[in-house]
């Protein structure tokens, strides 16, 4: 689907707010700039709140897709 | 009598209220001369207003949470935060093994009366003896909610910082040995009201 090299992944899946942006949130903490970052949630909010952080914190909001109950972010860290 | 009726005619400005506007705005102008570029409020706003200071006043279980909450939000969404603790906020801050706190014995009976600790936190509406809080917990686990000791320790991860109020600090006799680990220095109020003079966003919660 992609062909971008994913340099981390968060499984925030049953999580709710506000963990799946925390967890995240740590984990784009150690990667270099640029690196890429993906999101697993289930929680319905995190659609919008993903939009949110990423254009609070700067980081980018590559992709964003659905899958059943599962929503996918893929990130890249600024 | 027929005075009283001309009167309001005369008081009417003889000049519209635009035209004093512009002699007034050359007038300041003329002072202070005029901007040299455009002023752009709404970018300023997003890049300079992104700093927090929660006033955490609270000791109840669902104020708690709120603040918690949004402290380790703000600390994920790269907002610099802060919380000032003060009054009841203090039960928060306190270690969950701590029982009894104070140096005389009223504030020894308040701390034997309502148990200090972020996992000892009561609800306002609804406690039942700790009933109720024991069913919010459960639920909260139930549904992955990050309880309020969790999310302060995800808070402080995160770099917001913990400041503790000097005056409340006397007054139940607390000690800096009796707070969790990472605390800042104790402040008093002059300190929050500064940070809010600087364009901090004030919540009291």
């Amino acid at each position: 689907m992609t062909t971008l090299e994913i340099a981390a992944q968060v499984d925030a899946r049953g999580l709710s707010c506000p963990m799946p942006i925390v967890r995240t949130a740590q984990g784009i903490k150690p990667l270099q700039p640029g690196a890429i970052i993906e999101v697993l949630t289930t929680d319905p909010g995190s659609q919008k709140d993903f939009v949110a952080w990423c254009r609070s914190t700067g980081n980018e909001l590559v992709e964003q897709s659905v899958d059943g109950a599962v929503y996918r972010f893929v990130i890249r860290r600024k | 009598m027929t005075l009283t009726v001309e009167r309001p005619t005369e008081t009417v400005p003889a000049s519209p209220v635009g035209t004093e506007l512009d002699a007034l705005a050359a007038a300041i102008a003329d002072v202070e001369g005029l901007p040299e570029t455009a002023p752009q409020p709404i970018e300023a706003a997003k890049t300079e207003l992104h700093n927090l200071v929660i006033i955490n006043y609270s000791g109840e279980l669902e104020k708690t949470w709120a603040a918690m909450l949004l402290a380790s939000t703000a600390g994920a969404m790269g907002m610099q935060c802060k919380v000032f603790i003060t009054f009841w906020g203090f039960q928060n801050v306190i270690k969950d093994s701590k029982r009894i706190t104070g140096r005389n014995w009223m504030q020894k009976m308040m701390s034997v009366l309502q148990r200090p600790g972020i996992s000892h936190r009561k609800l306002s509406k609804m406690d039942f003896l700790g009933m109720g809080p024991w069913m919010v917990y459960r639920l909260a686990k139930q549904y992955k909610d990050a309880t309020p000791k969790e999310l302060m320790e995800i808070a402080q991860s995160l770099g917001v910082e913990f400041i503790p109020c000097q005056m409340t600090m006397d007054l139940f006799g607390i000690q800096r040995t009796d707070l969790i680990d990472g605390m800042g220095e104790p402040v008093g109020a002059a300190t929050v009201l500064g940070l809010i003079q600087e364009g901090w966003t004030p919540l009291f919660i």
